[in-house]
């Protein structure tokens, strides 16, 4: 017998929410798009900077794991363009000063060590100065930003939406220690900190050992080092002809990057086909817009050297071949290629890297050479120690680190309580509020616009890639802003059902546009009837299992009422043709956002 | 209120013979009450509609006046349409199928269209035996004036404000069986498993079929003290015998020989598939048929499914000797042959 859906807790609704459960920090994503809809940009900002700290710098550069998840990508061809609207609401917001937190003055006595000063170590810092902690914040750099500054060129990001964001930060009260590289953890774990947050990312460039790679000297860079030398004025230009090795988004800021320092015929060369390449599909197309080359299924042999003189780099044609379980192998096909160039940026990867802590002093690592932590509380073997953003299990993006900083601040801070930063965490609490307004309206836009996705508009490419700090994206003007956020379906505001006054008239079921909704006579006394079979006579039995299905407990009749989540417009159809209320449209609140964090 | 239905579709909905789902057997967003049964006749319709593969432009739908008329408009939006004068759907019926009897004639009308002012209408309508599926969506009151009991209420039953129902009803079911329906079943708009292959079974009979389907009205007669509740109908429902429908495409499985079941060829070759309940049942006595709706009635509950069918019966057409080929495609030289053929006539008279 299927079972009654379980909606005592928030986790069912948040699942529904498809855009805010793929996001790491689980933004409020409906919420802010309304927002902005309703034209109240500075909240949308705040209600996003709450969640995901860099909405501005985010709203360039996310990684959009939203954007996948969107149902709207489901319905119809296109998701809603979740990141490119975020950017909406930072580009015109409004003063945001009387919104920010208030930092207290007389602080609560602990004193935090931040280490790195990217994203997972700036958010750390942002949930623990209203508290009333003490902190300092490292980094090597002179600056800070972590990776958002050293390897995302300035086209992408101008240095004026990263810093004003940092300074939101670093203009709380915090003590920071710029240009020191801390070299042991033993000494820090001296001076008497009562917590220690490790944030330094994924610094270490990963290495291609092939022949000739000693003998080609300056020819070969490691790819996020010269995009950081790049970043700090160091490097000012490239030769001619270029090739970059690898297919992430690294390799396609460096391929951009190259074009705009001089690089005419630049080149991605990668393994695998084109199709599986790791950089997002937009990074792709930006990169062959700006006339660079990318070829696919050629693996480098070797650094060809010709009288002592740099020549360009062999590769072997190789295809690749998947098996059953979708695992990659590549065979060579016995072809090679010579392709000529001056310069070669390596940009297959990069690991975390602690040569400054030592390896008796009590914090674990595993096998990759990674610490060992507790995947709640982020905590290593040494208690008062956490790590957080790529720091902790390898190269992700932005917004995980924002994630990490936030589970990180939360086991912090129960930490300094002397309570367990696994067993004592926050539940969150949440929250279902009726949208309805009048007999058939709704407190939220529930008529379905039929819009296809608003591309963002772009400058001319011509003149973009003359110069290296102007963004290429433009970004939405208001009214194609608007146009756009009209196109969320309003996943948070739920359909909710309550059995005890169905009457089973079934308009709910005639009425759904896309036919979610079914009454399902299940008839137990004969057979024990399997669920699956009872799933097979839905109105659409080709269920998608990634969905949940709402299910509720036997109606008057004996009837199951079963909702197949995966296509719901939430349109509120069902809701208004129920006659006695048992549909209703509920907006969800979730009272702890950092605390639903897995 | 949205007036407008999401155009937005499930990308995985089954696709018909015609490569049409059932969205695109809808009509416009209806204005009824939230609620009402006849939406859910109105999803029935378009639902058997589109399982049997239906061109829609090949469907004419026609009604009277009355909530139940509205209906059409939200069903079937390519189709052809007439929403007549209060009680006349059945003389515009007889009209159009004359003129035309390729098109499929689809029905709609009410307790008060089909039990008050086009009794008379609606008693010819069936003796004529115009091949044709009449529905009355019966709700017992009039939704659209307000709540007043129609004839086709039970006596005593009392109506929202109290007042009770003082005359016996018009049975339309008995009244259909009586003049000489050949299809006559009854249903309800809540139970679409009985509904949809009893719609489909209709329009594949050839002749009169008739389909009562109680159809609460949740706004005037939904309340404790009615019989045509969600709740006193759910609660005092019966059937003699499930139907089931099936496509003259599907291979008919070999009978299992189970006395309890028989299948009747319609027309088109397909089948109805009839599972007796009560061993009683007999789906060719038309006297039995009424017998039992009475006896039903008088023990309180609601016969549905199948009350009588007569797959053999000339329908209006046969009976009349009309031509094969619609009149409407006839031309002026057929329908008007010349003083050359009036003279053949008359000469072999002499």
């Amino acid at each position: 017998m299927l079972k009654k859906t379980d909606t005592s807790n928030f986790r069912y609704f948040l699942n529904v929410v498809d855009c805010q459960q793929a996001c790491p920090a689980h933004t409020p994503v409906p919420e802010y798009i309304r927002l902005i809809s309703d034209r109240k940009y500075t909240e949308s900002y705040m209600l996003n900077w709450e969640s995901n700290v860099f909405p501005s710098i985010l709203g360039r550069v996310c990684d959009r794991p939203c954007e996948p998840a969107c149902r709207r990508g489901r319905v119809e061809e296109e998701p809603v363009a979740i990141c490119r609207l975020k950017r909406v609401a930072a580009d015109n917001k409004e003063d945001i000063n009387s919104y920010l937190p208030i930092i207290p003055s007389d602080k609560n006595g602990k004193h935090i060590a931040l280490i790195g000063a990217g994203p997972a170590s700036l958010t750390v810092a942002r949930d623990l100065l209203p508290m009333g902690y003490k902190i300092t914040l490292f980094d090597r750099e002179q600056k800070a930003g972590g990776m958002m500054r050293t390897q995302i060129p300035a086209f992408r990001l101008p240095e004026t939406v990263l810093e004003e964001e940092l300074d939101l930060i670093l203009d709380m009260g915090l003590k920071t220690c710029f240009g020191e590289g801390i070299s042991s953890m033993k000494s820090l774990l001296d001076e008497k900190y009562d917590a220690i947050f490790v944030g330094t990312g994924a610094p270490l460039g990963r290495e291609l050992k092939i022949p000739g790679r000693d003998e080609a000297g300056d020819h070969l860079s490691i790819g996020i080092d010269w995009l950081s030398s790049v970043a700090f004025g160091h490097t000012k230009k490239i030769d001619k002809r270029v090739i970059v090795l690898g297919g992430g988004n690294t390799a396609m800021d460096c391929c951009r990057t190259a074009r705009r320092l001089g690089g005419k015929e630049v080149k991605v060369v990668v393994r695998s086909s084109l199709e599986a390449m790791k950089a997002s599909p937009w990074e792709k197309t930006d990169a062959m817009a700006e006339d660079v080359e990318l070829i696919g299924n050629h693996k480098p042999l070797e650094f060809v050297m010709r009288e002592g003189k740099f020549v360009g780099v062999l590769f072997e044609e190789v295809q690749s071949h998947y098996d059953e379980n979708g695992k990659r192998t590549l065979i060579d096909t016995g072809n090679t290629v010579l392709m000529e160039c001056d310069k070669v940026l390596i940009a297959i990867g990069q690991d975390t890297a602690f040569p400054w802590i030592e390896r008796d002093i009590g914090i674990d690592f595993n096998q990759w050479d990674q610490p060992v932590l507790e995947e709640a509380s982020l905590q290593a073997s040494i208690p008062k120690i956490f790590f957080g953003g790529d720091a902790a299990f390898g190269p992700k993006n932005i917004i995980t680190a924002v994630a990490h900083g936030h589970k990180a601040a939360i086991s912090i801070d129960l930490f300094c309580q002397g309570k367990d930063p696994v067993v004592e965490r926050p539940v969150s609490d949440f929250n279902l509020v009726s949208q309805k307004m009048g007999i058939h309206e709704w407190s939220y836009h529930n008529k379905i616009k039929q819009d296809v996705r608003y591309a963002v508009p772009h400058m001319d490419r011509k003149q973009a890639i003359k110069q290296l700090a102007s963004e290429v994206e433009l970004g939405y003007d208001e009214k194609m802003g608007l146009a756009e956020a009209s196109r969320c379906l309003n996943c948070d505001i739920h359909t909710v059902f309550s059995e005890s006054i169905c009457i089973e008239c079934s308009a709910c079921e005639d009425i759904c546009p896309v036919d979610c909704i079914n009454f399902l006579q299940v008839d137990d006394e004969v057979e024990q009837v399997s669920d699956e079979r009872v799933l097979s006579q839905l109105r659409v039995s080709d269920i998608n299992p990634l969905q949940e299905i709402l299910i509720s407990a036997p109606l008057k009749t004996g009837q199951l009422m079963i909702k197949d989540e995966d296509m719901c417009l939430h349109c509120g159809l069902c809701a208004e043709r129920c006659p006695t209320g048992a549909w209703d449209m509920k907006k969800l609140t979730l009272k702890d956002l950092k605390a639903t964090i897995l | 209120m949205s007036y407008i239905k999401p155009q937005f579709k499930h990308p995985r909905l089954q696709v018909n013979d015609l490569g049409l789902t059932h969205r695109d057997y809808e009509g416009a967003l209806s204005t009824l009450c939230a609620g009402c049964g006849h939406d859910s006749i109105t999803s029935a319709v378009a639902q058997a509609c589109a399982e049997l593969s239906l061109p829609p432009h090949k469907i004419a739908k026609l009604s009277g006046i009355g909530c139940s008329s509205k209906a059409p408009t939200y069903f079937l939006n390519n189709a052809h349409g007439f929403n007549t004068v209060h009680g006349r759907m059945p003389s515009v019926a007889t009209g159009a199928n004359m003129a035309n009897r390729d098109l499929i004639y689809l029905g709609m009308s009410g307790d008060g269209d089909s039990a008050s002012i086009g009794f008379g209408q609606f008693a010819h309508v069936v003796r004529r035996r115009l091949n044709m599926l009449y529905m009355v969506a019966n709700n017992g009151v009039y939704g659209l004036t307000k709540g007043q009991l129609a004839a086709t209420a039970e006596q005593g039953m009392k109506s929202k404000s109290g007042e009770a129902s003082l005359f016996t009803d018009i049975d339309l079911c008995v009244s259909a069986l009586q003049f000489g329906a050949t299809f006559v079943a009854r249903s309800f708009s809540g139970d679409k498993s009985q509904l949809v292959p009893l719609i489909k079974a209709a329009i594949s009979h050839k002749g009169f079929a008739f389909i009562d389907i109680i159809s609460p009205c949740v706004t005037f007669n939904n309340n404790p003290d009615s019989n045509r509740s969600y709740d006193y109908v759910h609660d005092h429902i019966t059937t003699a015998a499930v139907a089931d429908f099936v496509p003259v495409k599907q291979e008919i499985r070999c009978e299992n020989g189970q006395s309890d079941s028989e299948d009747i060829c319609l027309h088109d070759g397909s089948i109805l598939r009839l599972s007796r309940i009560d061993a009683d049942y007999d789906a060719h006595d038309r006297i039995k048929a009424m017998t039992k709706i009475e006896q039903h009635k008088a023990e309180g509950k609601i016969l549905t499914g199948l009350m009588y069918i007569d797959p053999e019966a000339d329908d209006y057409h046969e009976i009349n000797g009309t031509s094969d080929a619609p009149l409407n495609s006839l031309k002026q030289e057929t329908l008007c042959p010349g003083s050359h053929v009036l003279k053949t006539i008359n000469e072999s008279f002499r």
